[in-house]
């Protein structure tokens, strides 16, 4: 610090608390009321304070879900969040680590070429091509199925990017030992990339898996089988299905649930996260 | 484009190590993108019954269309206000935050697992707390003599997405802009505190400006993300209500082609959307290429 003001220092304490109460507060009020008797709803403002009743709340949303309402319950959302998002992370991971080893280590022809077709899908967020993508998942009988909500959303140009350059910077000189011990391709990649890249991999997973569980318009589209709804997009029914005021108790336990897991990783995962989210931009 | 050094020599393994990503980009990318160009020429008569292929009509017709042109101007409201809104809250975090020591990271904590919140979640949150029959900010605001309700005023609508969006994105400027200045050089600083700035003037006269490149950097990225990404947010609360009032133009491709089931107008506007993307990613790029150089 150039000089030593403990008002400043002061105000930007206060500054920063006001700040994190502001971005914490919707959570909190979400928890808050996910423990209250449905009652408490129809008083007018809601409290403040933990109610009593969340053990109850969370149990009714998590075994039985709102069956009158036609909403599932929420165990078999997560649960399809789960693999959805591991699908989705894995398999980006997996066909990114093998094409950017092509690009890095082979010279073909047509590699410029391939290079731009995947640099395409940078380019093309499902959100603007939904009807087409929509209809040739309909067509592939892709729809209320594991694979259709994951491989549509599996190619993925920024972890192709990520591990390209990562590549580009391990020193020539492995390569070299690798051949001159007699390695082929595919026990260099195995054995000496790989195990080289597992940094790289905890990061670019820590951000897929919430990229993936966090997916909304794709599973709305092409899940009609309630076996198949994510939890996140399952909140919308649940705030939509009533015919009255939403079970306000029951939606913002949903909430909290489809929150959590993502929260957590980022939490348990902070280092691995920053890195992912600043390298993936470079 | 450079490879290493030294390569790998086989004819067919680079094309089999490609082939996973190829095939899925070319069967849910680049297929579907180009049956929106082709269907965006098209118009089927109400029944389905009959396609007629029609060039550029679908395109004049949206241009002629109030309700697009609403959008549109809905949606530039929409993207600059989330995009100000988040920018100028995280600057002043990221700002605050560098000058602590200890409890730098703890802030961090605190500050950056929104990210995480899932755009539909966070609009979600953000409707319970403003909702006119139960939420606290209406209550509070109608003490202040403040009537909210987002189900009838349209710019009460706004604001509540705009909060929504911006919130959920805090986290991500946050940590961009507390890398950039941490890479500020602290001579630099030093320097301008020893001819007497005080810490305004070196604010705005350093740091402000060496910060520009994060600052564009996100103002891009920011608007992509409100434009795009956002979808959640407004379908999951206003639907696109009062009054079209919070109707983006992503939120309008999907309420057309899925449930107005106008399709040639639909994929008209998923070409448009496809330009604007392509030429923010196009600028984006550019600017990390000129970063590289410096």
């Amino acid at each position: 610090m150039v000089e030593n003001d403990r008002w400043g220092m002061l105000l930007a304490h206060l500054v920063l608390i006001l700040g994190v109460a502001v971005v914490v507060f919707p959570v909190y009020v979400a928890i808050i009321a996910s423990t209250h008797a449905p009652g408490t709803f129809l008083q007018g403002v809601m409290p403040l304070l933990p109610g009593s009743h969340g053990w109850e709340n969370y149990r009714t949303i998590i075994f039985e879900g709102r069956s009158n309402a036609g909403a599932p319950p929420i165990g078999s959302m997560l649960w399809n969040s789960f693999v959805m998002a591991m699908m989705i992370a894995v398999g980006k991971i997996a066909i990114s680590l093998l094409s950017a080893f092509a690009i890095v280590y082979f010279r073909f022809p047509g590699r410029i070429f391939f290079f731009w077709i995947i640099f395409v899908t940078l380019m093309l967020p499902v959100e603007v091509r939904i009807v087409p993508t929509y209809q040739v998942v309909a067509n592939l009988h892709m729809l209320n199925t594991y694979a259709g909500l994951s491989i549509p959303l599996i190619a993925s140009a920024t972890a192709t990017f990520l591990f390209r350059q990562f590549f580009m910077t391990v020193p020539e000189e492995m390569l070299e030992a690798a051949r001159v011990d007699g390695a082929g391709p595919w026990k260099f990649f195995k054995d000496i990339l790989v195990p080289l890249s597992v940094t790289n991999i905890a990061a670019m997973f820590v951000i897929m898996f919430i990229y993936g569980w966090n997916q909304y318009l794709w599973p709305l589209l092409i899940t009609t089988d309630d076996s198949y709804y994510t939890i996140v997009m399952g909140i919308q029914r649940m705030v939509t299905g009533a015919d009255s005021e939403p079970l306000w108790h029951l939606v913002m336990a949903t909430v909290v649930l489809a929150a959590l897991p993502p929260i957590l990783v980022i939490l348990f995962m902070q280092r691995l996260f920053v890195k992912g989210l600043t390298e993936t931009e470079k | 484009m450079q490879t290493k050094r030294m390569t790998f020599t086989s004819r067919w393994l680079p094309y089999v190590l490609l082939a996973p990503q190829v095939i899925i980009t070319l069967i849910f990318f680049v297929w579907p993108a180009s049956q929106a160009l082709w269907q965006s020429m098209l118009r089927q008569d109400p029944f389905g019954l009959r396609t007629t292929f029609v060039w550029f009509r679908n395109f004049e017709r949206l241009f002629a269309d109030p309700n697009y042109l609403a959008s549109m101007k809905t949606t530039a409201i929409f993207a600059v206000g989330t995009t100000l809104l988040s920018l100028s809250l995280s600057l002043l975090f990221a700002v605050m935050v560098n000058r602590m020591i200890r409890s730098r990271d703890l802030y961090t904590t605190f500050l950056v697992w929104p990210y995480a919140v899932a755009p539909a979640v966070a609009g979600v949150l953000w409707w319970f707390i403003f909702n006119p029959s139960v939420g606290i900010l209406p209550y509070m605001l109608e003490m202040l003599g403040y009537d909210w309700n987002h189900r009838l005023h349209a710019g009460d609508a706004m604001a509540l997405v705009i909060l929504a969006a911006a919130w959920k994105q805090i986290s991500y400027n946050f940590l961009f802009f507390l890398a950039g200045l941490q890479s500020i050089p602290q001579s630099l600083i030093e320097a301008a505190a020893i001819d007497g700035a005080g810490r305004t003037k070196r604010f705005w006269t350093i740091i402000f400006p060496l910060l520009s490149p994060t600052t564009f950097f996100l103002m891009v990225v920011n608007i992509v993300y409100a434009m795009f990404d956002t979808f959640g947010v407004i379908h999951a609360t206003t639907a696109g209500g009062p009054a079209q009032a919070t109707n983006i133009l992503v939120y309008k491709v999907y309420r057309d082609g899925f449930i107005g089931n106008n399709l040639g107008s639909s994929a008209a506007q998923s070409v448009i959307l496809m330009g604007i993307v392509i030429v923010l990613t196009v600028v984006q790029f550019r600017w990390i290429e000129r970063r590289v150089n410096y």
